[in-house]
């Protein structure tokens, strides 16, 4: 799917990186800890989390990652929103839940890890 | 690129929300080398847990990037508590951090591990009250 479709689908708005909506992604993961992510994230595109901090972006940066979608209703900073813009990361927010917005990507296509199959 | 390439870095511990600038600068200018992306990533993760690290549980200190055409050497040196178990903190999920540091994303007891799995090369020297200084080399080729 396309960073847009995510947005559709969270019904997110969208805070910065607006020129970047039309990449594709393929995975995605959700958590709240930046070190799970550093050590368990592979190739996913797409950080949602309930973690509002500088890190959060620094890490995506680290991961390679293009988009990161603050669930719950949390509102970056401008500051946060800066760091994201200068990297080209989209940064979006939800009201949605952490289970209910991973759920509702995961139906739609979007896998926790592309590499692997999924039966 | 004859001469190594290299970067230095005061990392300051008194504002938490900059933990992390030493790794952002080093990747950006390393993609702008064009160096494979695969080297970049294995630095960028292990230079920013070590980085973390020496913000979290040190009192900071210098980090320093040497890139030549075969490696890439990085050298994180701190002035904090040092390590009692070297051992002991390089095991999945040890970590000494306080509900404060996990409220901000971190202590898993992860980092030590991951930069010994993205680093082809890693050394820890660390005494007592004085200081750690972790040395990681990643070889591009
Ligand atoms: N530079 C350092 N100075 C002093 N102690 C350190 C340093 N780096 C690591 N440690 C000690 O080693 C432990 C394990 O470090 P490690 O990076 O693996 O995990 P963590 O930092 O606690 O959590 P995570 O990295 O998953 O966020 C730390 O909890 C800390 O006690
Ligand atoms: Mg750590």
């Amino acid at each position: 799917m396309k960073i847009s479709d995510v947005k559709e689908l969270l019904d997110a708005e969208v805070l910065c990186g607006e020129e970047n909506l039309g990449h594709d992604v393929f995975s995605a993961c959700g958590c709240d800890m930046m070190s799970d992510v550093l050590a368990f994230a592979k190739d996913q595109a797409v950080l949602l989390t309930g973690l509002v901090n500088p890190q959060v972006v620094r890490t995506a940066e680290m991961m390679d990652m293009v988009c990161i979608v603050f669930v719950r209703s949390k509102r970056p900073s401008e500051a946060i929103l800066k760091l994201a813009e200068a990297s080209g990361i989209v940064v979006m927010a939800t009201r949605v839940r952490m289970y209910e917005a991973c759920g509702r990507l995961y139906i739609n296509g979007l896998r926790g890890d592309k590499l692997k199959e999924h039966v | 690129m004859s001469e190594p390439l290299v970067f230095h870095f005061e990392v300051d511990v008194s504002d938490f929300t900059s933990a992390g600038t030493a790794s952002v600068t080093v990747k950006k200018n390393l993609r702008q080398l064009g160096l494979p992306s695969d080297v970049i990533r294995k630095l960028s993760i292990a230079m920013y847990e070590g980085e973390i690290n020496m913000v979290i549980h040190a009192e900071g200190g210098t980090a320093d990037v040497i890139v030549t055409e075969e490696y890439i050497d990085i050298i994180l040196k701190d002035h904090g508590p040092g390590i009692p178990d070297v051992d002991l903190a390089m095991q999945e999920g040890y970590s000494t951090a306080t509900a404060q540091i996990h409220s901000l994303g971190f202590g898993a007891g992860m980092g030590l591990p991951n930069m010994k799995r993205y680093s082809d090369e890693m050394k820890i020297d660390t005494e007592l009250g004085v200081g750690t200084t972790v040395t990681m080399r990643i070889w591009i080729r």
